[in-house]
């Protein structure tokens, strides 16, 4: 796997030193030196999202030992929207005139992924899924139907998404973003809406064969694209039930509360089906985006292989000897959610 | 593979029907002409394929309040949608386990040019924000079918409707899902206009497909959905099939961002894998709809493939976008609804504005309307990102 | 001309994104295209543009870019004869 974050933790050994923020409404991505990664010629022409993409995608093939993947399959929520930005700003500014092709070509929602293809030469199956929360959770679910069906051996998945000023000003406009009055940012004790927006990128290498190093098993998922909070636990249980699992079945729950007082309820609930396990979050350390879920599932995966679980991700005091099955739950704004279970190796 | 097809909803600058879609095409009536309702500089002298209602109409159609926050994508989106629902005669959607896949490049791109400065000045248009964003105009459309259940999207440039067709074949094959809608829709917005122009391949005339002197493509919007069931469904629900999506197959050109490689690569890889999946030889197809968009470089990649596939014996083949236009991620959708037509009029499409044959190569596409036996269809889609999509339609 | 192909290299990498480069990396009889700068077809568009908005030259057909941006050189010749601005 391989993860670019707000936090340092492209080269670092898990969650090894992170710093918590309470004072940005907004935190970028700790950007990796590029230069060996990508030649100046392709460089040029990219925005931060492609470059991360590329960046957590190479990790994830050279810890797999894979060269190239049969398969590319991508995730983002907002896509490349700094060269959308650019090419728009432009067009408005200069009334249609002078306008130059590299920021459009660049701004289609697939380049990440195609990117990736063009560097590695690689010519096999290439999607991009854009629907806000669930675009890692769409990848997944395609890569898994394929590796299930052995259409496909290894598919490199991931998901990249990117701040750009001109949208950030548009989220804060409509309190997507939380305001400069609701400091300090807190995710678990929070008392306002909104979220602390972020970026990144996360791959990972699925194959349909264990490795010695390997991370998790992913055993399933599912897709909702709306649920009222009194709807999460059936939710829940049929999608255990279909998977011949029970409550009690799952060891760790890792659940998306990003610190919105709106939505966070749809966390609580499912915390309180949960409340015999520890619970792990996320966000405080990477933030909100589209794809932050590929960060936690990241620190799933992380937790399952090493199985222990970093104390700055605990939600709760509750200590487990050994971990076997890991349940995610995601949603935003009451909408996209999302369930994945893993399980050890 | 073979999965059912039991519905189709579409609208495009030829019909705002299937019927009327069928009845255009076959009485050689393009859709293309200049802009009306997008203010451009480039207003009088390209090309498009425009549907002639404003969004205000379109709205009515759906019977949204007034003050709804649709961007043009998701209207003509959910049309496509809801007349597709109906055509599959569904009267509740969620009452087996039920899925949306949209496909979409613009996105609310035509809001958040038209309020880029103005949000921060208008209160009253920030409800458009979040229009922006291509998952909240799939949830848009799916609200409008009454669906709860998986939805999600898929962004490939032109092949992105094709692309949502596949996976939506492989989850009813896979029985993951029961009944699923997918297709494609893209309105036209001063971002694609423009952004077409600096690529120079926009052309100022009626676009040529697989023409020696083409100009380049005339962009188009449009939305397309097809509804596909499961065998357990169209047994116990007695449904009538249209015709059944039976192979498919994507690759990566892997050559340049936007341009295709010379011998067309990822378009050869495609179609070998669609032929591969539906176990058929390429003998066996009866027409092919072509990606075709008219720019040098698409028609010589796409028709160098093509004989590589098909040899010397190419089948009856057109591209029709001198109808539509380019409808972008709407295109495969809207060739798909197409393709079934074809099938079940046994019909082929000519190839409307060619005049001369492509110097490198002997290939000439269907120029009359042409009635014979059809089979099997296949459909190409290519996309920037060298995205390269194949879908093969059968009758049985 | 000499300033104006100390401009134009400066505008090159300017709007190309070349980082790495400077002016002096750039000969003036070095193929721009190709193996010297190694630029692409996207760039071609880009330059067009660029006549146009710097020096008012507008190429109905892209094609027409080869020759004229074969170097600096060229480059230079073509817009010190054709410019408008």
């Amino acid at each position: 796997m391989g993860c670019v974050s707000s936090q340092d933790t492209y080269e670092t050994s898990f969650l090894e030193s992170v710093e918590i923020n309470t004072t940005e409404n907004i935190v970028y991505a700790k950007q990796p030196s590029y230069k060996e990664l990508i030649p100046p010629a392709a460089a040029r022409r990219m925005a931060k999202g492609v470059k991360m993409g590329i960046a957590a995608s190479t990790k994830a093939l050279k810890e797999a030992n894979v060269e190239v993947p049969d398969a590319i399959i991508t995730g983002t929520g907002m896509g490349c929207i700094e060269d959308s930005e650019k090419f728009l700003k432009a067009l408005i500014d200069n009334n249609e005139e002078y306008l130059t092709p590299t920021n459009f070509i660049q701004s289609t929602h697939n380049t990440v992924g195609a990117q990736i293809a063009l560097g590695l030469g690689c010519k096999g199956y290439n999607f991009t899924y854009v629907n806000g929360s669930i675009s890692f959770e769409s990848a997944l679910l395609d890569a898994k139907l394929q590796l299930e069906n052995e259409e496909e051996n290894t598919i490199l998945v991931g998901a990249a998404d990117e701040t750009s000023s001109h949208t950030m000003e548009l989220f804060k406009l409509v309190n997507i973003i939380k305001k400069e009055s609701d400091l300090p940012y807190s995710v678990l004790d929070s008392n306002s809406s909104g979220v602390v927006y972020s970026e990144g990128a996360t791959f990972v290498t699925l194959e349909n064969v264990k490795k010695e190093n390997s991370y998790a098993v992913l055993e399933a998922l599912q897709i909702q694209n709306e649920l009222n909070i009194d709807e999460v636990e059936s939710f829940i249980t049929s999608f255990l039930d279909k998977n011949h699992l029970k409550i009690q079945d799952i060891d760790v729950v890792v659940l998306g509360n990003n610190g919105d007082i709106n939505f966070d309820t749809y966390y609580t609930a499912v915390g309180s089906l949960f409340d015999q396990i520890p619970q792990v979050y996320y966000k405080h350390l990477c933030g909100e985006f589209n794809t932050a879920s590929a960060f936690g599932f990241w620190v799933a995966a992380s937790i399952l292989k090493n199985q222990a679980i970093p104390k700055v991700v605990k939600m709760n005091s509750i200590e487990k000897a050994t971990f076997s099955k890991v349940l995610l739950y995601n949603q935003f704004q009451g909408k996209d959610h999302s369930l994945v279970l893993l399980s050890k190796c | 593979m073979k999965v059912a097809i039991t519905g189709m909803g579409i609208i495009s600058s030829i019909g705002n029907t299937v019927e009327e879609n069928f009845h255009s095409l076959v009485s050689l009536k393009t859709g293309l002409s200049t802009i009306s309702n997008i203010e451009t500089i480039h207003k009088d002298i390209i090309k498009v394929g425009e549907i002639k209602l404003t969004n205000e109409q379109l709205a009515e159609q759906l019977n949204l309040p007034s003050d709804n926050n649709y961007s043009r994508t998701a209207l003509l989106g959910a049309i496509a949608a809801k007349q597709a629902v109906e055509n599959a005669k569904i009267s509740d959607m969620n009452a087996y386990k039920s899925g949306l896949i949209s496909a979409t490049s613009v996105g609310g791109m035509d809001m958040t040019e038209k309020y880029y400065y103005e949000y921060f000045e208008n209160e009253a248009c920030q409800k458009y924000i979040t229009s922006h964003d291509i998952g909240d105009n799939s949830q848009k459309i799916a609200n409008c079918i009454g669906l709860k259940g998986m939805v999600t999207t898929i962004s490939t440039a032109c092949s992105s409707a094709a692309n949502a067709i596949m996976l939506g074949a492989r989850l009813i094959q896979s029985g993951e899902l029961d009944r699923i809608v997918v297709g494609g829709t893209d309105a036209l917005a001063k971002f694609t206009i423009n952004g077409f122009k600096t690529l120079m391949i926009l052309s100022d005339d009626y676009n040529a497909p697989f023409d020696n002197n083409r100009k380049g493509l005339n962009l188009g919007e449009a939305a397309a959905f097809l509804v596909l069931e499961s065998e357990t469904i169209v047994k116990n629900e007695n449904k009538e099939v249209l015709a059944y999506v039976t192979g498919f197959g994507n690759a990566n050109d892997a050559f340049h961002q936007t341009a295709s490689s010379e011998n067309g690569d990822g378009a050869f890889l495609a179609m070998n894998k669609a032929f591969k999946m539906a176990k058929i030889q390429p003998s066996e197809i009866d027409y092919i709809n072509a990606h075709g968009t008219a720019t040098p470089n698409n028609d010589l990649s796409e028709g160098r493939a093509i004989i590589r596939i098909f040899g010397e014996n190419v089948p009856d083949f057109s591209s029709t976008k001198p109808f539509t236009g380019h409808t972008l991620a709407a295109a495969a959708g809207i060739e798909a609804v197409y393709s079934v037509l074809a099938l079940q009029n046994n019909v082929v499409y000519p190839n409307l504005n060619f005049k001369t044959n492509m110097e490198e190569f002997n290939l000439t596409p269907q120029l009359t309307l042409k009635e014979k036996e059809i089979h099997h269809v296949l459909s190409n889609s290519f996309g920037f990102g060298g995205n390269c999509s194949t879908l093969i339609f059968s009758k049985n | 001309m000499e300033a104006l192909k100390q401009e134009l290299k400066s505008k090159i990498i300017e709007v190309l994104n070349l980082e790495d480069i400077a002016i002096e990396d750039i000969n003036d009889n070095d193929p721009l295209f190709g193996d010297g700068l190694g630029l692409d077809s996207i760039d071609a568009l880009e330059l067009i543009v660029l006549l146009d908005k710097e020096y008012g030259i507008r190429l109905a057909d892209p094609k027409q870019g080869k020759a004229i941006f074969e170097s600096i050189e060229t480059m230079a010749a073509y817009i010190a004869e054709n410019r408008t601005k």
